[in-house]
């Protein structure tokens, strides 16, 4: 069971407060959480899972991405009290005792990222394309990943990463 | 950053329209949030209570294949919708516009009546359902009535929905059979700058335009048809120079009637001028379709 920190707002009377319980990657996670807190203010700050990056705020730019019961949700713009029941995954749950998921291995193999803001995002959303197609064609990888923006530009390694991730999966 | 709300969670429509009518402006309906929650976050709404639908039953798609009649429940998701066996396979046009729809991630989460409800200007929903003469369905408030697109997105994020009402479904006609029908729009990330459709009912015998229906959206307040494009059309030969002409006369007709707005997307000259050229490319895209043998 994890506990999660940042209750402070908890006993302000003025701040309505929902119970949850999630299972975040494979832990269960009770919490009261305020009822405009965000998914990824939750993940961040109340449970220190800090792969999810805050970047466009805006659902934009899938630096936030995480999958809740399996799809991919902007967690920027998400209430963290609809996660309640759910099961939630974030780049932090993959490894699997110190190996890397495969989907991670591939992008470390082709030398996927340049700065690395965006890359849990794009590995979230390459679970969840994998999942739904799991030898997508090019076509495919593109509509699922144009919605996650690299901002160093690097789109043509994490195009062969998903491809090799779908060969490995 | 959002401000802290108190959360409704009613379980039926007649509850729902309780809260909203009690607490009036002070309340706005929450579902998939894609819309909402962005406008919140950046301090253009605020409203001190959230009354949450999503525990009303109000999900899911159903085909009547006697009426010819697809019926979506309010809180559908976009991605619902367009993994649907059913709208992929009679309602095509639906289907593609779907998975062309913001990002994967919005898809998953946003609603079909939310995004009616929000009329966001820039929907590509509501400019597709104008094209299949689709209806809404309104509970709450003094019981139920049905609205056609038109009577319900009416300008930029209004809609006729009263205080106390709320979309239960959308009912939406399949197309006469051997219809084509297509939408293309242009986009810079997320949100398209214009977007127009096209369907075209074939003859009898196949060679002219039974009917047309043309609709743009994006550009301007709200999405609308085009009568002065669909007259042009109706009668006009599906293929050959006289296809040519009457589709650029539809182009000019939608070029006059889409009452576009200058923003960050584009200036109105640009868009109207967009207009023009996506309407003829939708109608190509429609004709084509007829020809492959059409409906949806």
């Amino acid at each position: 069971m994890i506990r999660p920190a940042g209750a402070a707002e908890i006993g302000d009377a003025s701040v309505e407060t929902v119970a949850i319980e999630a299972e975040i990657n494979r832990r269960r996670v009770r919490a009261a959480v305020p009822t405009h807190r965000t998914l990824l203010d939750f993940l961040r700050d109340g449970l220190s899972l800090t792969a999810a990056k805050r970047a466009c705020d805006v659902q934009v730019c899938g630096a936030c991405t995480v999958l809740v019961d399996g799809l991919p949700v902007s967690a920027c713009t998400y209430l963290a009290f609809e996660i309640n029941g759910k099961t939630v995954e974030t780049c932090e749950g993959l490894a699997r005792d110190g190996a890397l998921h495969p989907i991670q291995q591939a992008f470390v193999d082709a030398g996927a990222l340049q700065c690395g803001y965006c890359t849990p995002g794009m590995i979230m959303i390459t679970k969840a394309l994998l999942a739904d197609h799991p030898r997508p064609s090019v076509q495919q990888i593109k509509d699922y990943l144009h919605g996650n923006l690299c901002r160093c530009t690097g789109y043509k390694k994490i195009l062969d990463a998903v491809l090799a991730a779908a060969e490995t999966e | 950053m959002l401000q802290p709300f108190h959360l409704h969670e009613p379980a039926t429509v007649d509850e729902a329209s309780g809260i909203l009518r009690r607490l009036g402006d002070e309340a706005r309906i929450y579902a998939g949030g894609t819309e909402l929650l962005l406008a919140m976050k950046q301090g253009l709404l605020r409203y001190p209570h959230l009354v949450n639908i999503k525990r009303i039953p109000l999900e899911g798609i159903s085909f009547d294949e006697t009426a010819g009649r697809l019926r979506i429940g309010a809180t559908t998701t976009h991605r619902a919708v367009e993994r649907s066996e059913v709208v992929g396979g009679r309602f095509p046009m639906l289907a593609s516009m779907e998975r062309h729809l913001a990002n994967v991630r919005v898809r998953a989460v946003g609603t079909i009546g939310g995004n009616l409800s929000f009329a966001e200007p820039h929907s590509d929903l509501a400019s597709v359902l104008l094209l299949y003469n689709a209806t809404a369905t309104i509970g709450g408030g003094s019981g139920r009535r049905t609205a056609g697109i038109p009577d319900l997105v009416v300008d930029a994020y209004t809609t006729t929905l009263a205080a106390d009402e709320l979309l239960i479904e959308v009912e939406v006609p399949a197309l006469p059979r051997g219809a084509g029908a297509a939408y293309r729009k242009f986009a810079f990330f997320e949100r398209p700058s214009v977007g127009v459709g096209a369907v075209l009912v074939p003859s009898a015998a196949g060679d002219t335009v039974e009917e047309a229906r043309v609709a743009v959206g994006c550009v301007g307040p709200a999405p609308r048809r085009v009568a002065d494009a669909e007259t042009a059309l109706k009668g006009a030969p599906l293929r050959g120079t006289a296809f040519e002409r009457a589709t650029a006369e539809a182009a000019a007709a939608v070029r006059r009637a889409c009452d576009p707005v200058d923003d960050l997307y584009g200036s109105a000259e640009y868009k109207r001028h967009l207009a023009g050229v996506f309407t003829q490319r939708a109608l190509v895209a429609a004709r084509d379709h007829v020809a492959a043998g059409g409906s949806g």
